[in-house]
């Protein structure tokens, strides 16, 4: 597979906003990704071009980081959370069930391409745990059930809603969205649920945001009094 | 205590991520105040405000800000931490989800105060929708004038990129994130210099955590004195708390430091049902944990130290008596030799001997040396690497040692998953009902 124009566009781009060349290095990679799935020669040869290195020097910086991947993955890649509270509430079985379901193990891919089973580390969503991820958007408070019907679907090639965020696209448009390429997405998925509002709620109901807002505003005035 | 919204006071607002929804109670008139004032002053009113670094250190802001040089004929840098990615941590994620625009007004006004005009937001890779909606709140904020040259008239230019990571918890040390944003492997640098003198390009440059830069547009609207006003002395001001574990309702609170695990326990709805604490952890895998005799300790810096264990991120992770001690902490050194850069020899090979040793205290094939060698080992890490993630390998055993160590000698005979049901742990539907 060659890089696409559009993608060579958004690499100039990309290498605009920064000061110096080389810091265009990691979304450049994430870039050869989204074209070719994972990091090819031709993409590290490309990109060793655009920042004036060398391969070597390309490829020393994409093997130090987890989410640059050497082959290609399956149409999804489902990210089960293993750190200790993620595993302790649940993630363990998630993970033994879905190597079972899918007859694969960490880092591979299911026989028709679906499905790569990756176990994370933690994905800043504890108050959510147990924590799942498909193409890196969150499946929030997950059983082995939903796990598992996840995984189906994404044989089936049917859609996967996730929790805080849109429905789950392709790896490719996961990887261009992460630098920074506007999708029309951001009004997807409501970041008001029960763990995010919980603080919130609670204080609505016995009155603590209003005295909090008031003490806000009593400050606010004596800083314009000033 | 009360719950104190302020960073997160409109998140039940469906537009609260929009420039509009902030807009809607305030959103950006923080900018015109600090532009009213000289840079000098809006560090000044920071170092009033007793702000401390909201990432885990606790270092504070206004004096870090003050240490950059100024007149040097350098560039300077602001550099936004967005790399949450320590075991237990989950407020600066919500919250670039919910109110990305109060950290976009924080990286102006801490530009303005730094006299930096290119700030960035390194965000972990592994989030989308946060990095969708900071950078979508970005664009919005050049669109309307609150980001580019001459904002709203006041002659100060600023820049910002976002960028993002790919998968490392290293890049959260802050010279090991310099090194990343600049094209590099994520491995930290030897201090000094600090990045306040040689940072981003060896220009000088301030690093700050998420929560930290979206806190200072309220100080900055509501004065020092209304941040004072909560928390202690030494800990001002409010924070966001993120509960998760073995609760009935695991969640973020937003609240005065100071406040306790008890109340935040009590806001959560409690150890889950029939169930009872046996220990939590302030703010993150790297500090030590702690049990229910410390639930009345309140959550500043100085008596979380003194109890033991340190603040951290603020974000604790509590268990119950089904859990396994032996396991958690396993887990998290397997964590710790996975995320070790590999620089500093005492890290990389002594994460690796950690998780041998702790494997077979966790299989119960463990010895009495086991221990003892555990407990050499970590010290051998400690204070001999370069950057905080050897320290915080070496914390989570010595930290469970002196609870349970009891418990941990029981690895020698027997498994940890026949002393504790792994399932009985769990919180998945229709099995612990």
């Amino acid at each position: 597979m060659a890089i696409a124009e559009t993608t060579r566009a958004q690499m100039r781009e990309v290498l605009d906003r920064y000061p110096r060349k080389r810091s265009a290095l990691m979304p450049l990679l994430h870039l050869v990704q989204a074209d070719e799935g994972f990091i090819t020669p031709e993409g590290v040869t490309l990109v060793a071009e655009l920042v004036e290195l060398t391969e070597a020097e390309v490829t020393a910086v994409s093997s130090f980081y987890t989410m640059y991947l050497k082959r290609q993955s399956g149409r999804v890649r489902v990210g089960v959370c293993i750190n200790s509270l993620c595993a302790v509430l649940g993630g363990d079985e998630i993970w033994d069930a879905l190597v079972d379901h899918c007859g694969t193990g960490n880092n591979q891919t299911t026989d028709d391409g679906a499905v790569t089973l990756e176990r994370i580390e933690c994905q800043a969503a504890c108050t959510h745990a147990p924590v799942m991820t498909a193409n890196w958007e969150f499946l929030d408070d997950m059983t082995v059930e939903k796990a598992k019907q996840v995984v189906d679907d994404a044989r089936a090639g049917l859609p996967i809603k996730s929790t805080r965020g849109p429905v789950v696209r392709s790896f490719a448009e996961a990887e261009r969205t992460i630098v920074g390429v506007d999708d029309g997405l951001v009004a997807e998925g409501d970041h008001r649920d029960e763990r995010m509002m919980a603080g919130l709620r609670l204080a609505r109901q016995n009155g603590d945001a209003e005295r909090s807002a008031d003490a806000e505003r009593r400050g606010a005035q004596k800083v314009k009094g000033n | 205590m009360p719950l104190t919204p302020v960073l997160s006071a409109h998140w039940d607002e469906a537009d609260s991520y929009t420039l509009d929804g902030y807009r809607r109670h305030g959103g950006y008139d923080a900018l015109a105040l600090a532009f009213a004032k000289q840079p000098d002053d809006v560090i000044q009113l920071v170092k009033d405000s007793g702000l401390r670094g909201r990432g885990g250190a606790g270092f504070p802001t206004g004096m870090k800000w003050g240490f950059v040089p100024q007149g040097d004929g350098k560039p300077h840098y602001l550099v936004v931490n967005a790399d949450e990615s320590e075991p237990g941590a989950c407020k600066d994620v919500p919250l670039m989800l919910a109110n990305p625009h109060s950290l976009v007004e924080g990286v102006v006004i801490a530009s303005y105060a730094i006299r930096a005009n290119h700030a960035f937001i390194y965000i972990r890779g592994e989030v989308p929708h946060a990095i969708r909606r900071v950078a979508t709140a970005v664009r919005e904020a050049y669109a309307a004038g609150l980001l580019g040259q001459n904002i709203q008239g006041s002659g100060f230019d600023l820049e910002v990129t976002v960028h993002a990571g790919a998968g490392a918890y290293i890049c959260g040390e802050e010279t090991a994130l310099l090194d990343s944003l600049e094209g590099f492997r994520g491995q930290p640098r030897l201090k000094p210099p600090f990045p306040a003198v040689a940072g981003l390009y060896a220009s000088p440059t301030v690093v700050n955590n998420v929560e930290t830069i979206a806190s200072v547009p309220s100080i900055v609207t509501n004065g020092a004195e209304w941040y004072t006003s909560y928390g202690s002395e030494k800990s001002p001001g409010v924070k966001l708390f993120a509960v998760s574990g073995h609760v009935e309702r695991p969640g973020i609170f937003e609240a005065p430091m100071g406040t306790t695990m008890r109340e935040l326990l009590e806001w959560a709805g409690g150890m889950r049902k029939g169930h009872r604490l046996k220990f939590w952890v302030p703010g993150g895998s790297s500090v030590p944990l702690l049990t229910e005799e410390h639930l009345d300790v309140p959550y500043t810096y100085e008596d979380i130290a003194a109890a033991g264990s340190m603040l951290g991120t603020g974000t604790p992770m509590v268990f119950d008596e089904t859990t396994s001690v032996t396991r958690v902490v396993t887990r998290w050194l397997e964590f710790y030799k996975h995320e070790s850069c590999g620089k500093c020899t005492p890290c990389r090979e002594g994460t690796y001997w950690l998780v041998d040793l702790l494997r077979r205290l966790e299989g119960g094939v463990g010895s009495d040396d086991d221990i003892t060698r555990i407990n050499e080992v970590s010290a051998q890490i400690a204070g001999r690497s370069f950057c905080a993630l050897g320290d915080a390998a070496a914390t989570p055993f010595p930290g469970a040692m002196k609870y349970f160590a009891d418990e941990i000698a029981l690895g020698t005979h027997t498994p940890a998953s026949d002393l504790y049901d792994p399932v009985a742990a769990t919180v998945l539907a229709g099995v612990n009902a």
